[in-house]
């Protein structure tokens, strides 16, 4: 028996002070022979502790051996089985949550880094030139599938692999959802997701850009128009504000907005590309979780000398994935804890001048289990600011569901579902931020491959 | 990729485009908008429907070369196409329940009020429209919006056409007697809607405004297009573009037009002096 080798291999990364100032890639992954030595780490366990963590049901030992034997191309389709999008999973997935929480050397020393060797197969796949799938045999029945995000590539590319004839309608002008609009380059980088996309075309979906189902088509025209399902994955809809004075002053945006003009409409290239972004030297960044930190790192790299997120809680209670927290610290984002905006101030033109805030603490936990949090009287204090980015999460889109009254929401706008993802109205099924809210990329994609399945079932009991 | 079926020289820098875009011809309704993106480069701007056919598909947009987008796409020719169109976006405009209406357009707003007062027209309501230019040069669809209203009043600034003067100077008489219009419908440039509603407000006439927030994704999931209505924040994109014009926040929505001022003089000095690249 080999012995056990309880330290992981690191990835190397750019270095902080050079990567905080252009949109490359932070991660730079690993080598062959990195990837070789920490596969072998993989204890092979009988009972897979890490495909249970996993909510696409990846043959995470499986492709692990591959790769510890040299045989990459085994690997990466031994991944596809189950994961159509390896290349961005490996990148945003919070593994250390998810498949690497249940790994066996976790208990004891690091679990495999499964996140960075998924990432690596795939990577590997793109260099060697990714091997266009075999195009399914075609059973005749169409599916509608609303968004181009993870849940409904997830959704569709499962789907088409049964047969269906799959159409994603997009109201974007391209592919991705949150994945193109959300999350920044130097995160996950675009030629990724484009080789991604196009392989779920090639399994037969096809993509019809510039259409917003409920407003330019609806859902029972889609019935009508011959589609036996509909798959709902349109994703986040409006953002949270924090509703206190001043919140419409000019260089006050929602993290959606300010991660649009720079992800999807290529802002950082302005003025080649036609679309500006506000160019903050001060910028604050309010919550903490992932989007938080991807709007706060774009700040700096858009020239910001100063970018900090401000937080009424600590970074105990922070939904950020760790990686991006310390990524962010190496970068030089400075942290304000426990700390709560009152109003955002503005001079005569209407443009940020600074934000007033109080200081918090934390209190007994509430029902929830979270601690609240509770200002400290006579706390409150000014800093300078040309700039707020409020990254609050979003509440679902309500286009659909205000054209559809057979499709019931709950009380933030999030579609109704049952435990096949079925929504209220038959034949529908929903998944992603469209049920959840603002939750991960691989949730929603966990979402996608269940309700691909009850599709299945839905069509064929028909 | 949607093809320019046609393109008409309205006015100075003014140009109307019909496009095929079945999907939107078939579902507008008036007030409401597309979103269009005219190249990979390109950054996706609102513009208000002047007139849709469901049977053709053809869609009818009026634009004005103000910034780059708009200077961008009068180089576009007939049969050249631009990248995106993406709608009916917006809410569209509450018509229902009038007898009498006053349409109110002005500047390249003329083209927005069309389709509500042709459709108010078509319901049997009694359409008095009012459009107003800065001058002779500028006035335009003025046979269009003839046909689409009961009784039509060109009105330009400097009093080259029609009667001088601004719209307000018309809009006042007829909120006046007994046989006043019950409603009112303005789109135009900001300062012009703001002082509509400030003309109707004494008379107590519902008035309703058409605003033109900047916008990215036009869908309600960016946030870019907030605007303040009696004391409220609403998203133009989804709430709206129809607001209450006596409840709307107008010198909100100029500092908010303003913001990417500097940027957008920036890029559109760039673009002259690039010059222009014709798209065939």
């Amino acid at each position: 028996m080999p012995q056990i080798n309880f330290k992981r291999v690191p990835t190397s990364e750019r270095d902080p002070k050079e990567r905080a100032r252009n949109f490359e890639e932070v991660n730079l992954g690993y080598t062959a022979e990195q990837a070789i030595e920490e596969a072998k780490r993989c204890l092979q366990c009988k009972n897979r502790p890490c495909v249970a963590g996993c909510p696409v049901e990846v043959y995470i030992p499986e492709f692990i051996k591959l790769i510890s034997e040299g045989d990459f191309k085994g690997a990466i389709a031994k991944n596809k089985e189950k994961n159509n999008l390896p290349g961005i999973c490996g990148r945003v997935c919070p593994q250390e949550s998810q498949c690497e929480a249940k790994c066996t050397l976790g208990v004891k020393g690091d679990p495999v880094s499964i996140g960075k060797l998924e990432r690596f197969v795939a990577d590997q796949e793109i260099k060697d030139g990714v091997k266009a799938p075999e195009a399914p045999v075609k059973n005749g029945l169409k599916v509608a599938v609303v968004g181009a995000g993870p849940s409904s590539l997830t959704c569709a590319a499962d789907l088409a692999r049964m047969g269906y004839e799959v159409t994603i309608f997009e109201a974007l002008h391209k592919p991705g959802g949150v994945l193109s609009y959300g999350i920044p380059p130097f995160r996950l980088p675009r030629n990724i997701i484009e080789t991604e996309v196009n392989y779920v075309k090639n399994l037969g979906v096809q993509i019809k850009m510039d259409v917003l189902i409920g407003k330019s088509t609806t859902i029972k025209e889609l019935f009508d128009g011959g589609y036996k399902a509909v798959f709902i994955g349109s994703g986040a809809g409006l953002p949270s504000f924090l509703n206190i004075p001043g919140e419409n002053s000019n260089g006050v945006f929602s993290a959606n907005e300010y991660l649009t003009r720079v992800n999807l409409m290529k802002a950082y290239k302005f003025p080649n590309f036609d679309t500006p972004v506000w160019l903050g030297k001060r910028v604050a960044v309010v919550g903490c979780g992932n989007v938080a930190m991807d709007s706060v790192r774009t700040a700096l790299r858009l020239g910001a000398e100063k970018a900090m997120i401000v937080y009424r809680r600590t970074s105990n209670e922070m939904t950020a994935r760790v990686e991006e927290y310390h990524h962010a610290q190496e970068e030089g984002v400075e942290f304000n804890w426990l700390t709560n905006p009152l109003e955002i101030l503005a001079d005569e033109k209407g443009r940020v001048t600074g934000m007033k805030c109080v200081k918090m603490r934390l209190c007994e936990p509430d029902a929830s289990g979270r601690c609240r949090p509770e200002p400290i009287p006579g706390s409150e204090f000014t800093v300078e600011l040309d700039t707020v980015i409020i990254a609050l999460g979003t509440s679902p889109n309500p286009l659909i569901a205000q054209t559809t009254p057979e499709l019931k929401t709950a009380k933030h706008g999030n579609l109704i579902v049952d435990d096949k993802y079925q929504t209220t109205m038959p034949g529908v099924f929903g998944g992603g931020d469209a049920v959840t809210g603002s939750a991960t990329v691989i949730q929603a994609m966990g979402a996608g491959k269940i309700a691909a399945r009850s599709i299945d079932e839905y069509i064929k009991a028909k | 990729m949607f093809t320019i079926l046609e393109k008409r020289d309205l006015a100075d820098k003014i140009c109307e485009y019909v496009f095929e875009a079945p999907l939107v011809a078939k579902k507008a309704r008036p007030g409401q908008f597309v979103i269009l993106r005219l190249d990979e480069e390109g950054e996706r701007i609102p513009i208000t429907l002047a007139d849709t056919d469901p049977k053709t598909g053809r869609i009818k947009i009026v634009v004005q070369a103000i910034g780059t987008t708009t200077n961008r796409l009068h180089c576009f020719e007939k049969g050249g196409a631009i990248a995106d169109i993406i709608g009916p976006l917006g809410t569209p405009t509450h018509l229902d329940g009038f007898k009498k209406a006053v349409c109110v357009g002005g500047g390249v707003g003329i083209a927005c009020i069309h389709p509500i007062a042709k459709e108010l027209k078509a319901m049997g309501v009694q359409v008095t429209s009012i459009i107003g230019s800065r001058c002779k040069d500028l006035v335009f669809f003025e046979d269009e919006m003839r046909a689409a209203s009961h009784e039509l009043i060109v009105t330009t600034d400097d009093g080259s056409y029609g009667r001088k003067g601004l719209v307000t100077g018309p809009l006042a008489e007829l909120l006046q007697g007994a046989d006043k219009a019950d409603v009112v419908f303005s789109v135009g440039p900001v300062i012009m809607m703001r002082e509509v509603a400030k003309a109707t407000k004494p008379y107590e006439v519902k008035t309703y405004v058409s605003l033109n927030p900047i916008m990215v994704d036009g869908t309600g999931m960016c946030g870019a297009c907030r605007v303040s209505v009696g004391g409220v924040t609403k998203f133009g994109c989804v709430d709206g573009p129809d607001f209450d014009g006596h409840q709307v926040d107008f010198d909100l929505l100029m500092k908010r037009l303003a913001m990417f001022k500097e940027m957008e003089q920036q890029s559109l000095g760039l673009w002259q002096k690039e010059g222009c690249k014709c798209h065939k």
